[in-house]
């Protein structure tokens, strides 16, 4: 015979007659909504069981009634995505870059997957509006480094520039100043004999000293008159636009330290058809050849 | 109250083997420092040499110094009123957990705004996003919450089983051996130690201190619980012993690894690929489960019923949630893994316990918030009494959120993104960090032979600055994980995708504006903490004690309080 147990004297329940530290338990039922919940949870999940892939034996694991398995749904839904955009997709496989930018249809649709391409694997350097920054180019503008024909856009994309490729694009403006190849006060008339050819405000009598060692030294690449040359990437110095700063001190420390940007080698990492979709959507952002 | 006599005998022999042990591992720390050639490995050795060397100082000198060497008038901290119970070691760890939060606060509100303004990294290795972070985690889940546990344990072992803590050093050396470990964790995250596995990042050398102390104190508690003068054992204590073996269980099993030299940090894991990757979060989840949900419950279940002096609600709820949460918490860590190279049918069984959870989860918020039948009107006469319920009401939601973000189509949208950030939040803030301050609000005048806290208008504010913050957190985080999961599965007409991950980044700098402010309201709500129980020690008091409830007072002082019948 149990002895009967303490009520609580607010709730009037009785309590399960132990103590610690003055803690008491009432002796209360389960509130009953909450193990209905529960017993739904585990009738739910016991059919989850039965109609998807659940419990594992040795070799093998129950399939589920519904032959469900996520690696096939990923399958099929790659498939369904390629097939939706399969028309436009081969048909630029097979055209040419002119004959895309002349399908308006084919446009459209590269210039949808060029701008998502762009965003993704090309807006980390050269920005969100393909403005370009420092030492990476304005893609929006006429001034090309290495061309802006439709083909060059693609080439560049494809072999990129000083990248891995064996045919990547390599010249690069020499170290004059770190291998000693000019003096100090040469490569200061030189900088200003540069600042002169785009009319910006600069030492006249510097400048003068400067235009042999031009012809000398830079003419080669950039030209006899400084307009730059697409076949070695050499940039125009004649116009306004500067890739790596067009102060006196950035011209002076392009000098010393020479230049060579980095655009990694997309071939290969990117399937063909991104790449055409890449060259005809930078082509149309407004400075295309 | 049980007197426990120890023989001299038994005291000696205890000081022996304690100092023993502390040269043992002076030993071993000078070893370790002049064999090895990794520098974080000696810096390390140096350490534990010299935590080691002021250990064995500590119990020699107290055990065979004068008397002027035994620490009883030498710190507030060691002071112990009764004889009755180990009150000392609760009260270092009460300091340790206060200190341990606000660090880990901090540093977690640092990484919000460096999230929000990246140059906030300074571009130095020991103060980039991906070193602190571990950091942060470390402070929060294992120093704060863990030093938590381990002091509310010891406090509430002793006052429910009615016996003394077991063992003479050994409660203090699971203290300082759990600090050292912190410690040794903290400072490899720093200088770019880390095995790389979320919440078990300390490398080899580490996990195996972190098991030594581990074992002691389950040892320490398993011990108590032997000597107890109760028939019974209460509810709380299933909780916290449920925590310490499966957080002992989870912990070896998740780091078995081996090092490439025993004098170098660097280790291998013995699991690779998707094993690896399951039992990570077979220990990632339980973690979550059996660390910050069954412990934290534990101390649920003592300092709510205490501080309102109500009967817990429902004995057969407690028991039917327990044994069902312990059951099936331990299935759900695949949840973490949906959508990846996890085999169909382990996703689905992660995501089907994950479901049957919710009720037992849910057990302990009705257990919890039931208990305040009758005395619902302390919520608003007692800021304590609020902070805890709150939590409840934080942990009904997030094990109800939990369960939802489980399922695989939600999942689809919430994973990889801030959702889960705020999830965590919404737990770790909330639930964890709240029924913490209510605890520590409850036993710093208990330990200390206090009347009453410094003052309860401090604990309002902490309270409402702590809730609002985590609501900032939590909606803003929600916000961002939306928006970045929408973003993510966002296609246009043509089947191209929408967003780069770079726009997606871009839309989450408001919500991570909003989330650190949120953060530094509830940085500002644990100073407010530190000052409160920092003067309550002092034993200062700043006028409201008459607003304050007879049980905020230790308990020898209760009486003298309340007019004699």
């Amino acid at each position: 015979m149990s002895t009967p147990k303490p009520i609580d004297k607010i709730s009037g329940v009785e309590t399960t007659g132990h103590e610690w530290d003055g803690i008491t338990e009432l002796n209360k039922p389960l509130p009953q909504w909450w193990l209905w919940v529960l017993y739904a949870c585990i009738v739910w999940a016991i059919g989850y069981w039965i109609v998807y892939p659940a419990w594992p034996g040795i070799h093998c694991y129950t399939r589920g009634l519904w032959g469900y398995s996520q690696r096939q749904t990923v399958n099929d839904s790659i498939v369904a995505a390629h097939a939706a955009q399969g028309k436009f997709y081969d048909a630029v496989a097979k055209s040419d870059l002119a004959t895309i930018q002349k399908t308006p249809d084919l446009l459209t649709f590269t210039n949808a997957g060029g701008r998502i391409a762009f965003a993704t694997n090309c807006a980390s350097c050269h920005g969100r509006g393909a403005q370009g920054g420092i030492g990476y180019p304005n893609l929006s503008d006429d001034d090309w480094l290495w061309g802006g024909k439709l083909d060059d856009i693609a080439k560049t994309l494809t072999i990129g520039i000083r990248g891995p490729n064996p045919d990547t694009r390599t010249s690069q403006m020499p170290r004059f100043g770190l291998d000693k190849l000019l003096e100090p006060t040469q490569i200061n008339a030189a900088a200003e004999y540069v600042l002169s050819l785009s009319n910006s405000s600069h030492d006249a009598e510097a400048a003068g000293r400067g235009k042999q060692l031009f012809a000398d030294n830079c003419a080669a690449c950039h030209g006899s008159d400084g307009k730059g040359k697409q076949d070695v990437g050499s940039p125009n110095l004649t116009d306004a636009i500067w890739l790596y700063g067009g102060r006196k001190e950035d011209i002076v420390r392009s000098i010393e330290t020479g230049r060579g940007g980095v655009m990694p080698t997309w071939g290969g990492r990117l399937d063909p058809v991104t790449i055409k979709m890449l060259a005809v959507y930078v082509h149309s952002l407004g400075g295309g050849q | 109250m049980p007197v426990i006599n120890r023989s001299e005998e038994a005291v000696a022999a205890s000081d022996g083997f304690a100092a023993l042990g502390g040269l043992a591992a002076l030993a071993l720390g000078a070893v370790m420092a002049v064999q090895t050639a990794d520098p974080v490995m000696r810096f390390h050795a140096i350490l534990f040499l010299v935590a080691a060397a002021l250990a064995t100082g500590t119990i020699v000198l107290h055990a065979f110094g004068p008397d002027w060497a035994a620490p009883a008038s030498v710190s507030l901290v060691l002071q112990t009123p009764s004889g009755v119970y180990s009150d000392g070691v609760i009260r270092a760890g009460l300091i340790a957990t206060v200190f341990w939060g606000v660090a880990g606060f901090l540093i977690g509100d640092i990484l919000a705004w460096q999230l929000a303004y990246p140059a906030l990294n300074l571009d130095l290795p020991w103060t980039n996003f991906g070193r602190l972070r571990p950091v942060h985690t470390s402070a929060v889940v294992f120093a704060f919450g863990g030093n938590a546990l381990i002091m509310t344990s010891f406090y509430v072992v002793q006052r429910t089983c009615r016996a003394r803590l077991a063992g003479n050093w050994a409660p203090w050396f699971v203290f300082w051996g759990y600090q050292l470990f912190l410690v040794m964790a903290a400072t490899g995250y720093l200088l770019g130690v880390t095995q790389g596995k979320e919440y078990a990042e300390p490398e080899w050398y580490v996990d195996i201190w972190l098991t030594i102390v581990w074992v002691v104190y389950l040892l320490v508690f398993l011990g108590t619980i032997w000597r107890r003068q109760e028939p019974h054992i209460y509810v709380a204590n299933w909780f916290y012993l449920a925590f310490i073996v499966t957080v002992a269980m989870l912990h070896i099993v998740n780091n078995i690894a081996v090092p490439i030299q025993w004098t170098s940090t660097k280790s291998y894991q013995i699991y690779s690929g998707v094993q690896d990757a399951m039992t990570q979060w077979w220990y990632g989840h339980n973690a979550v489960g059996f660390f910050l949900t069954a412990g934290f419950l534990a101390m649920m279940y003592y300092f709510i019923p205490k501080r309102v002096e109500r009967p817990v609600y429902s004995y057969r709820l407690s028991i039917v949630h327990f044994w069902s949460l312990i059951f099936l918490y331990i299935w759900a860590g695949p949840h973490h893994l949906h959508y990846t190279a996890l085999p169909d049918w382990a996703q689905t069984l992660g995501m089907t316990f994950s479901i049957m959870l919710w009720m037992p989860s849910w057990g302990g918020m009705i257990n919890g918030l039931m208990t305040l039948s009758g005395a619902w009107d302390k919520l608003r006469t007692d800021p304590v009494v609020r902070l805890m319920v709150v939590s409840v009401a934080f942990y009904g939601m997030s094990t109800f959120e939990g369960p939802v973000m489980s399922i695989k189509a939600v999942n689809s949208l919430s994973h990889y993104t801030d959702w889960t950030i705020g999830h965590v939040h919404s737990g770790a803030l909330g639930w964890v960090g709240m029924v913490s301050f209510g605890a520590i609000y409850c036993l710093t005048p208990w330990l200390w032979h206090r009347r009453g806290l410094y003052s309860m208008w401090l604990v309002e504010w902490h309270f409402w600055l702590a809730t609002i913050g985590i609501l900032l957190y939590i909606t803003s985080m929600w916000v961002a994980g939306i928006t970045q999961g929408l973003m993510w599965r966002a296609y246009d007409a043509l089947g191209f995708l929408q967003y780069s991950f770079a726009e997606t980044v871009d839309a989450m700098h408001w919500p991570y504006v909003i989330r650190a402010v949120g953060g530094l309201l509830f940085l500002l709500g644990g100073l407010i903490m530190v000052y409160n129980v920092w003067r309550t020690i002092l034993g200062h008091q700043c006028g409201d004690l008459a607003e304050q409830p007879r049980v905020a007072a230790a308990p020898e002082l209760r009486g003298a309080l309340v007019p004699a019948e």
